[in-house]
């Protein structure tokens, strides 16, 4: 056991716990498998108290399977694939995301720049920063008019403070040892923004882009079951109502994946743009 | 009097004593420095050498009284300036390599590629930075090592003013020298000023033509204009045998030792310029009194 490294050390342990929890919740199942047929039944059948058991692992893993082999089937606005699903999800992220990101970094930039625009607009950031997404919703849908970009917009409201506040703050801690480096070699204030400051500032700011892909990724779940019509979000919520508790913990699932790649994309980058002083 | 490549003229730095006060770093201090000269300052910490040299290189603005470089104001940074910061000032995301590139094709924007790396490379090579070393970032190079980068960059640039704030601080001995001897020939192949501060004084003497002697702040002021009266070149085994050797090193250890702190405080004049002393026991010329019984007013070099 000595010659293990630490990591495989660690990939071993996680495996195991990762048997030892499903064999357990497979375990403590058995019971009420029978329940969740029944109540599959009852549910087709119209007739009774839908009471839904929770299914084992092996169920999930079934679905998996099932789900996975064939993710891009559309068969109507109530049934499609759950590659598709997630590939809605997926859009209305990166297109919010993209729309901040283009208004947040060059904001940040002249907010960390200028002490004046940080005094002008930081209270508007205070005040705005801290309301919940989900509460603009009613407000989008009522002054854009329509579902997929009201979505689009909260994903929009809910990433652009994290990436404009580090954005700033990157800016404004900038080494001024270094800035007088662009200075004496007369680079125009352009060519300093982008060899020196961007550079300095990156790290800064892509761990403000990368909490807010977390905050956006977060956020269109609970936005796509208030709108609704397609969505990883709308997908759980509509499996819920079709009392579909494997496919509910199926796309629980896909969520916490999809959400750790996003993640591990701008750990990345992150790694890519840091620099020890 | 006849203007110099570089006239300092009546410079006055205070800052905010954080207290509600004022305190004065210098006052009114004066001097010059010739076309292809090279001046050495020597002053205790503190009494605000680097402040001098970031107002020489644009970087700072002083309260009062102006700069000017071949009779133009310098009002702002120039790549005719080229300056070695006291703490190296490497771009920590670029490899060493590219920390002098940096500079090179901000110098010489018509170049090519190759031109500016192989440029950038011999000026590595010429303080010592060869191989893998000049692909690494500045955190996995040694103190030295980032000092002769920042040192590379400067001279690569090749300024018409170069300002050096303790150049070779962090170097041992062995590289110090090595250095000390490609500044010296990269100095006199060309038409280049130097401007260097320094705390080690036989460095000073190895080096310069001219060393400015400073007194304690805070009211610091250029006090003296020592000229080195060593023919070059100078070899650094060999200069200690110079009869005027001593007696120049001598002066200046006494005037830091002491006479840098009894002269602190006294406001200057306006049109003040350093005291000139001039050593030399070479040719049974007069030796000037290192303590002049009344200051002699008179340009440098005058
Ligand atoms: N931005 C600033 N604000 C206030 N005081 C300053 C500022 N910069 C420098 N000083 C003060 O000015 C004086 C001179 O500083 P300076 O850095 O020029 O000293 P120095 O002669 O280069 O010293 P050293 O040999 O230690 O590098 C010091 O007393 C310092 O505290
Ligand atoms: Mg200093």
């Amino acid at each position: 056991m000595k010659a293990l490294s630490e990591n495989r050390k660690a990939a071993l342990l996680s495996i195991l716990i990762l048997v030892v929890g499903c064999l357990i919740w497979e375990a403590s199942i058995p019971a009420q498998k029978a329940v969740g047929e029944l109540t599959e039944y009852e549910l087709l059948t119209g007739g009774g108290q839908p009471k839904a058991g929770v299914p084992p692992p092996s169920q999930v893993l079934g679905k998996a399977w099932e789900q996975l082999s064939n993710p891009f089937y559309d068969a109507g606005p109530n049934d499609k694939g759950i590659g598709i699903q997630i590939g809605y999800s997926i859009y209305r992220v990166l297109t919010g995301y993209a729309l901040a990101a283009a208004i947040a970094i060059p904001l940040g930039f002249l907010i960390g720049m200028s002490s004046v625009a940080y005094k002008a607009l930081n209270p508007f950031i205070q005040v705005l920063r801290p309301i919940s997404p989900l509460a603009w919703m009613p407000l989008a849908l009522f002054v854009i008019q329509d579902s997929e970009m009201s979505a689009i917009f909260v994903i929009f409201i809910c990433s652009i403070w994290p990436m404009l506040i580090n954005t700033a703050f990157g800016v404004a801690g900038v080494r001024e040892d270094w800035v007088n480096v662009a200075r004496t070699h007369e680079l125009s204030a352009l060519k300093t923004a982008f060899t020196v400051i961007l550079p300095a500032a990156a790290p800064t700011i892509v761990t403000g882009m990368r909490i807010s892909i977390g905050i956006a990724w977060l956020v269109i779940v609970a936005a796509e079951m208030l709108v609704g019509g397609t969505g990883i979000g709308y997908y759980v919520w509509n499996e819920w109502n079709n009392l579909d508790l494997t496919s509910v913990i199926f796309s629980i699932l896909m969520i916490g994946v999809v959400g750790m790649l996003l993640d591990s994309m701008f750990g990345l980058l992150q790694r890519t743009v840091a620099y020890t002083e | 009097m006849a203007k110099s490549f570089l006239s300092i003229e009546q410079l006055t730095q205070r800052y905010p004593d954080g207290q509600g006060g004022e305190f004065t770093v210098f006052e009114n201090a004066s001097f010059g420095i010739e076309k292809g000269e090279f001046v050495c300052i020597l002053g205790h910490s503190g009494c605000g050498k680097s402040t001098i040299m970031n107002i020489l290189a644009g970087l700072a603005e002083p309260t009062s009284g102006v700069v000017k470089m071949d009779g133009q104001h310098v009002s702002g940074p120039s790549l005719d300036r080229g300056v070695v910061f006291q703490n190296y000032s490497l771009l920590p995301w670029l490899t060493a390599l590219k920390n002098v590139t940096f500079g090179v094709s901000a110098r010489f924007p018509n170049w090519s590629k190759e031109k500016v790396i192989e440029h950038s490379t011999a000026f590595l090579a010429k303080v010592g930075l060869t191989g893998d070393a000049i692909h690494r970032k500045p955190s996995q190079l040694s103190g030295g090592m980032r000092q002769r980068v920042s040192i590379a960059r400067a001279f690569a640039n090749e300024p018409k003013l170069l300002l050096l704030d303790e150049p070779f601080g962090a170097l041992d001995a062995l590289t110090r020298g090595t250095i000390q001897d490609e500044l010296i020939k990269v100095w006199s192949d060309t038409d280049q000023t130097v401007f260097m501060i320094t705390h080690d004084i036989d460095e000073a003497i190895l080096l310069a033509d001219r060393i400015l002697l400073m007194t304690n702040g805070p009211m610091a002021q250029v006090a003296e204009s020592v000229e080195i009266t060593i023919p070059r070149p100078r070899v650094r085994n060999d200069i200690v045998e110079h009869p005027n050797y001593y007696a120049i090193r001598n002066h200046l250890v006494h005037f830091l030792a002491q006479r840098s702190a009894e002269l602190s405080g006294q406001a200057q004049t306006p049109d003040q310029q350093p005291t000139p002393v001039r050593i030399d026991l070479t040719d049974d010329a007069e030796t000037e009194d290192p303590e002049p019984a009344k200051p002699v007013l008179r340009a440098v070099e005058g």
